[in-house]
């Protein structure tokens, strides 16, 4: 074993083992079962880290492979690896639980129990980064669905008053779609020769014509219904809001922040390459849900008086930009729709960290009993929250800006080697553009009535204490990582060039 | 002229029949507050029994003249039969002792059904076949009302007792029309060899003897339109029985039905197929919606044995003329029936602890278990998670391994057939997530800690660490499956 193919793997299950660890710690040690928390997301963000700047970004193909013989009996394998599209997500996905675990250190919502908490979050930590890397359909759906029952206890268990319907909203949802998505691998298994569930083989597979049209229309509807409800897609996207809302704050970061993605990915990763001609038919379709999630979701967002209800259903809308890049088929589009992955997962989550404090200071979510005057109240709370917002709405130097201008941008000239229809996607693009301003409406009279105005009486007394320091340690990462991607968008770039590019190839472009 | 017997080949049986005798004599003589004697004695029978079956592991035996075969088919649900004996003896310990039964009679009875569920995958003769299935349910119907002085446990063990009278008439009668049909043939294999050749003037007969057959051990397994019974009786047994019921006898109705319908009726799949296909869709689907309902742990597990009888019957209405494709959903069947064992072994385990507390087991009574008992919470809630075959535990494979066949070998039967399980599989969460549910999120009515028997908690340890194991190295139970073949005559073709 050395470090080139046992990376992935260690730093993949590092959590894992982590959560064992503290499921055998007595249980009155809070501190230390917090401190362990901190200690092994700290390592695999280290190790992720390691990786990171150890990959060669020049070089095509994946890096860091481990492929082993897992399970005979239907051809599975342990098959690892990392590529230039996996890596914004992966190191993001240590990056995030890292700051979590920090947050955790202090707030902990109600009924306590940090031991169950801190283990339940490193085992989503597994199955979230697992999701990124493996490279086999059966590994890739254990990963998927390990998500699945650790997200569940947290909504579940630590959620707000409406937390079971939630959770177990959140779950059904989710496994109806994935079922779906685990019969379509199957059948792409049963239909490669030889049997196989290797991304990699079947993508050379599918390359080679093997198969037919008719196939991957309907397999690729099957999968997509699984990568759908998980992104969501409109209209599959109901879960989202309660799951958001009934979240903690470490349950909303984590889900906004990366699980979405994961449903994008599967499109990027799995779908695509995999049943390209299909794709081509279902872009069409895809791009006109997206255009519809993003102006319904404005508008939704608009009818909010719920603070967390408002970034949930924004959340919707910036997925519907994501999914509309990758749509247009195109190298631009796809690229944009990864750097909307990696930004929206800083972005969102963040604002899902200011909601939580917000919340943890008038423990209240409503709009209207805020009742406006944050800043004069806690200045850097509220200026830290009207940054990350008006990040969020996209404005030109800050992280949110690139991946929706080129989504947009991409629509303008999708791939009409693959006979989508320029005139369709300009009609998605203006759509698009009205979610944009519809976007930026929202999140300006969110801030007006949150930040700005005066300070209510009833608030006026109480003791609001302003951004602790355990909050800016968890913040400041992101905070940072807004500005850096807004103005260094080849942070990003520099990763995905490469494996877009061949990705591309595979639709002869 | 008598023949030698293979004493070694029927040793598993021959040890287990002595322990029966044992207990029965032992029990009268000892002093009533040293009865509790009788388990100890009647584990170390069922231990013995395990050695003497692994001595039989890979060999190809037969006794009383082929009526009586071991094979590895045979050796696998032995050692599995014998497991559950194992757990259901720890779980009865305590509940047995405490519940004022009388105790050598318990046990006598508990072994003489294992002792039928170890001579059913051996049985390659209707009529051994048929002893076999007795010989289980016979005690099964006493020790389903075992608890005297509940009304539900008598009206439990009546239904219980009149539906397997019945449904063993059915069968017999089933069995004697195949006796006349086939030339005064017993044999399973001879049975398949005389169909195959049958006079197509007697088919129409044939398949109505296959139809009754199937019938009666449809009321065994519990498979819709035959599954009323279990709720009550499973509700109104001992929780012990219960777990038996709803794995020892489910699984050796499922080892009869194996053997059946993949050597003896094998050739007339195109009449039987449907029918399976109707039973599994049927079942599996009756079960879940019910189990929707179901305000009681026990009754909302009975439906969930349903369900999952239905899943295990999928399998059978894969059956082709191609033996390579049988292989693959004999495979399948086998793999699902031992996991499904493990997983619901483990689920009855927690059961029984929390019924000496609440013996209404309703599923309120859960509440605040992961406060209480953290380590019955956690494994209930990977049962449970198991059952309803989602990642991370073994049951994920089990229905992977069931999809697998119907996808590859179903044709377009086997995908709706898929299809149909999929849906049914995510209906389940939402009663397999009650129970979790209620030990999580909600906070426990009295605080007072939950005394767990060493035995049931060693049960709950167990089938914790090997539902996990078997998620993540289920290469060894799939091997398991795929050698679980019967001797003898290939499947089919």
């Amino acid at each position: 074993m050395t470090w080139e193919n046992s990376a992935i793997t260690i730093t993949t299950l590092l959590p894992l083992v982590g959560a064992l660890v503290i499921a055998l710690v007595p249980k009155g040690q809070d501190r230390l079962i917090r401190g362990l928390g901190v200690a092994v997301t700290g390592v695999a963000l280290v190790l992720a880290a390691a990786i990171a700047v150890g990959f060669d970004y020049a070089a095509p193909g994946l890096q860091y492979v481990l492929d082993v013989r897992w399970i005979d009996a239907i051809d599975a394998r342990y098959h690892v690896g990392i590529d230039g599209i996996s890596m914004p997500l992966y190191v993001l996905t240590f990056l995030l639980s890292f700051l979590c675990a920090i947050y955790t250190w202090r707030y902990l919502p109600s009924p306590g129990r940090p031991k169950a908490f801190v283990a339940l979050m490193l085992l989503l930590e597994t199955g979230m980064a697992g999701t990124f890397v493996a490279f086999d359909l059966i590994l890739f759906f254990v990963f998927w669905e390990l998500v699945l029952v650790p997200m569940y206890f947290l909504i579940g268990i630590w959620g707000s008053d409406n937390r079971e319907y939630a959770a177990i909203k959140f779950f059904l949802f989710t496994l109806f779609g994935s079922i779906f998505m685990l019969l379509g691998f199957l059948a792409m298994y049963f239909r490669s020769e030889p049997h196989t569930f290797d991304i990699l083989e079947l993508q050379a597979f599918a390359q080679a014509g093997g198969f037919s049209r008719g196939f991957q229309v309907v397999v690729f509807g099957a999968v997509a219904l699984g990568l759908a409800v998980k992104v969501p897609m409109w209209p599959l996207h109901t879960w989202l809001p309660d799951a958001h809302t009934e979240a903690p704050t470490i349950g909303s970061v984590l889900l906004a922040g990366i699980m979405l993605k994961m449903g994008t990915y599967g499109f990027v990763r799995i779908a695509l390459p995999l049943l390209p001609d299909a794709a081509s038919a279902y872009a069409p379709w895809i791009g006109l849900l997206a255009a519809i999630a993003i102006v319904y979701a404005a508008l939704a967002c608009l009818a909010q008086r719920d603070l967390k209800r408002l970034i949930a259903f924004s959340s919707v809308g910036h997925m519907g930009f994501v999914m509309l890049g990758i749509a247009t088929m195109t190298e631009i589009g796809i690229q944009a729709a990864i750097f909307g992955m990696v930004a929206h997962g800083v972005i969102t989550g963040m604002l899902f960290f200011c909601v939580g404090s917000i919340y943890d200071r008038y423990h209240t979510r409503q709009i209207a009993e805020i009742g406006g005057g944050m800043l004069q109240k806690m200045p850097k709370l509220g200026s830290t929250f009207a940054y990350v917002a008006i990040a969020s709405l996209g404005l030109p130097g800050l992280a949110g800006f690139w991946g929706e201008v080129m989504a947009l941008l991409a629509s303008f000239r999708p791939n009409e080697t693959l006979g989508l229809d320029p005139g369709l996607f300009r009609v998605f693009m203006v759509m698009g553009g009205i979610g944009t301003i519809l976007t930026a409406g929202y999140f300006l009279w969110m801030l007006q009535r949150v930040n700005m105005g005066v300070l209510p009486d009833r608030w006026r007394e109480a003791p609001l204490a302003d951004t602790l320091a355990i909050e800016w340690v968890s913040w400041t990462p992101l905070l940072a990582l807004i500005l850096v991607l807004g103005l260094y968008p080849r942070l990003v770039f520099g990763m995905t060039d490469e494996p877009v590019a061949a990705l591309m190839s595979l639709f002869g472009g | 002229m008598p023949q030698p017997v293979d004493l070694h080949a029927i040793a598993p049986e021959a040890i287990l029949g002595v322990t029966i005798l044992v207990v029965l004599v032992v029990d009268a003589f000892l002093p009533a507050r040293r009865r509790w004697l009788a388990m100890p004695l009647s584990m170390l029978g069922v231990l013995a029994a395990l050695v003497a079956t692994l001595t039989l592991l890979g060999q190809e035996r037969e006794a009383f003249g082929g009526h009586l075969v071991v094979d590895r088919f045979a050796v696998t649900f032995k050692l599995f039969f014998l497991g559950v004996a194992i757990v259901v003896l720890a779980l009865s310990l305590r509940y047995v002792r405490e519940g004022r039964f009388y105790q050598g009679e318990y046990y006598f009875l508990l072994l003489t059904s294992f002792l039928g569920c170890l001579l059913m995958p051996s049985a390659r003769d209707l009529l051994m076949l048929f002893i076999a299935l007795e010989l289980v349910s016979a005690p099964g119907f006493l020790m389903a009302a075992f608890r005297k002085g509940d009304v539900r446990s008598n009206e439990g063990g009546l239904k219980f007792f009149l539906i397997g009278v019945l449904s063993a008439a059915v069968m017999l009668y089933g069995m004697s029309l195949l006796y006349g049909l086939t030339g005064g043939r017993t044999g399973l294999a001879e049975i398949a060899g005389a169909l195959r050749d049958l006079d197509p003037d007697h088919l129409l007969l044939a398949d109505a003897a296959i139809l009754f057959v199937v019938v009666g051990l449809a009321f065994k397994v519990s498979a819709f339109p035959f599954q009323f019974w279990a709720p009550d009786t499973y509700e109104g047994a001992p929780v012990p029985v219960a777990a038996f019921l709803a794995v020892a006898s489910k699984a050796a109705g499922f080892a009869g039905l194996l053997q059946l319908m993949f050597v003896a009726f094998v050739d007339r799949h195109e009449f039987w197929v449907p029918i399976f296909a109707f039973l599994s869709i049927g079942t599996m689907t009756i079960g879940n919606l019910v189990a929707l309902k179901q305000r009681q742990a026990v009754r909302l597990l009975a439906y969930s044995g349903i369900a999952q009888a239905g899943y295990m019957l999928l399998p059978f209405a894969l059956v082709t003329d191609d033996p390579g494709s049988n292989q693959v959903a004999f495979s399948a069947a086998v793999a699902y029936i031992v996991i499904y064992g493990v997983m619901n072994l483990g689920a009855f385990a927690v059961v029984t602890a929390v019924a000496r507390r609440s013996p209404q087991l309703l599923i309120e009574d859960f509440a605040g278990l992961g406060r209480v008992a953290p380590m019955l919470a956690v494994g209930m809630t990977l049962f449970m998670v198991s059952l309803a075959g989602a990642p991370p535990a073994g049951g994920f494979w089990a229905k992977v391994l069931i999809f697998r066949a119907a996808i590859e070998r179903g044709g377009e039967l086997g995908v709706w057939l898929a299809v149909a399980m999929l849906l049914n599989s995510v209906v389940s969460i939402y009663y397999y997530l009650l129970i979790p549910r209620q030990m999580l999120f909600r906070e426990p009515e009295r605080d007072e800690p939950l005394r767990t028997p060493a035995g049931v908690g060693a049960v709950v340890a167990l089938a914790t660490v090997a539902v996990l194991a078997i998620f993540v190295l289920p290469n060894p139970f799939a091997r398991l499956a795929e050698l679980a073949v019967l001797a003898g005559p290939s499947l089919g073709g």
